[in-house]
């Protein structure tokens, strides 16, 4: 795949998953599914702020926050939810710190369909992982629309 | 050689009590000869997350539906797949999972199109062994491939096909959706993502019987006073009815047809796979939209 814009920490992950074969892409998702940070005070305190998924099978929330043109994106979604958690993992650690214009420019929408776990947890469960991506970008154009 | 069934009390006012092992008695018996224990869940990392000690996990994307066609595995897949989880033709399997073993009964229900015979579930699921503070491991089994036989998977008595479910409108009809799914307000179950049906509603004269209604609230079977209630009393069954049930995929509705197979003792139940997202996009199928069954159409 040559998309020489895709920002480095999401080439990073795609390398690391597609290097691995499919059992261990299944492990390294946990990793994923287990680095998935808390949700900051201010959010846990606020569910009112976050966004239901409602493309996922099971609750997962996103709140994403522009700073001075930097994205942080923060999700939640429960242990039960291993997967679900593991895909917004990749995307908060991969779109991290990343200007708007390299989300909404550079980040393809079909990213997720990329990174080899299509064939470790099926095309239908992939499917949640591009729905968060989708919302994440469409609360980005929300955040910085007339800015 | 079959593992001696579980005799609980509870179990056995049920039509098949020998279907369902309690989280005791499954407890005891991990490790005895014979016994496979599976894992089948909706999420396809929860087994890795920590599972039974010596639990095979078995995937229904990955491992039981055919990559290619929308089907299930043949013959010779499913023999590959008993093979590498180390399961024979006489092994006793016990499948649990999560979600009031939704997915675990959708496993099984395959397992019983290639007539694996003795096949049982963990009542209760992953919810029950947890809430008991039982212990999962993360550490793989130690699994040696079997010599499983390939078995012709049999579609024609417990699987209905979209035809199947024509020549059958008039006789009981149980749609185990949800009754937003039900009325047509929606077509993909809430929170859920979408598989894809073009038209919203309901199969004409279908009763709608959500299926976890069948599942107390620990996540064991409702026992048969209560499913009695439920199926009988509610959505009209009575004794030597042929009945279909439908979901939106197929995999909730599998739950049901064990409920009313194997605990209710309804012989003659199928289950219609290709479900909503088939119907609900066939051209010249008869819908009926809102929240009554409403009227088979005059053929």
């Amino acid at each position: 795949m040559t998309d020489s814009a895709l920002p480095e920490a999401l080439v990073d992950i795609r390398e690391e998953f597609l290097a691995l074969d499919v059992r261990n892409r299944l492990q390294l998702l946990l990793e994923f599914s287990n680095e998935l940070p808390e949700l900051p005070a201010r959010y846990a305190d606020h569910p009112d702020l976050l966004e239901r998924v409602v493309e996922c099978q099971s609750p997962v929330f996103l709140f994403v926050e522009v700073t001075d043109d930097r994205v942080h994106l923060h999700a939640t979604a429960p242990r039960e939810a291993p997967t679900t958690r593991g895909f917004a993992s990749i995307l908060a650690q991969g779109l991290d710190g990343l200007t708007v214009a390299q989300v909404l420019d550079d980040v393809p929408d079909d990213y997720p369909q990329t990174i080899g776990l299509t064939e470790a947890v099926s095309p239908l469960r992939i499917r949640g992982m591009t729905a968060l991506l989708g919302r994440a970008k469409r609360q980005i154009r929300e955040r910085t629309a007339g800015a | 050689m079959a593992v001696e069934h579980d005799t609980s009390a509870r179990f056995g006012e049920y039509a098949h009590p020998e279907r369902l092992v309690s989280t005791e008695w499954l407890q005891q018996h991990l490790g005895t000869p014979g016994l496979v224990v599976v894992e089948s869940d909706e999420d396809v990392l929860l087994y890795e997350t920590g599972h039974i000690a010596g639990a095979v996990k078995i995937d229904w994307h990955l491992d039981l539906n055919d990559p290619v066609q929308r089907d299930y595995v043949d013959g010779e897949g499913f023999a590959a797949l008993m093979s590498r989880s180390g399961i024979t033709r006489d092994s006793t399997v016990v499948i649990y999972g999560d979600k009031n073993n939704w997915w675990a009964a959708y496993a099984l229900w395959v397992f019983s199109l290639f007539g694996h015979e003795d096949v049982r579930l963990l009542d209760g699921g992953r919810a029950t062994w947890e809430a008991e503070g039982r212990d999962y491991t993360t550490e793989a089994p130690a699994v040696e491939a079997t010599d499983y036989p390939v078995v012709e998977r049999d579609d024609s008595v417990i699987r209905a096909y979209k035809d199947d479910v024509l020549a059958h409108l008039g006789k009981p009809l149980i749609d185990v959706r949800s009754p937003e799914e039900f009325s047509g307000q929606r077509t993909t179950a809430p929170a859920y993502p979408d598989e894809g049906a073009l038209r919203a509603g309901h199969i004409p004269s279908a009763q709608n019987v959500p299926w976890g209604k069948a599942a107390a609230d620990d996540g064991t079977f409702r026992p048969l006073a209560e499913l009695d209630a439920i199926y009988r009393d509610g959505a009209g069954l009575s004794d030597g009815d042929q009945v279909v049930a439908y979901c939106r995929i197929g995999e909730r509705s599998s739950h049901t047809w064990f409920v009313l197979t194997h605990l209710m003792g309804f012989e003659d139940v199928r289950n219609y796979d290709g479900s909503w997202t088939e119907w609900g996009s066939a051209v010249r199928v008869p819908i009926v939209q809102g929240t009554e069954p409403g009227e088979v159409p005059a053929r």
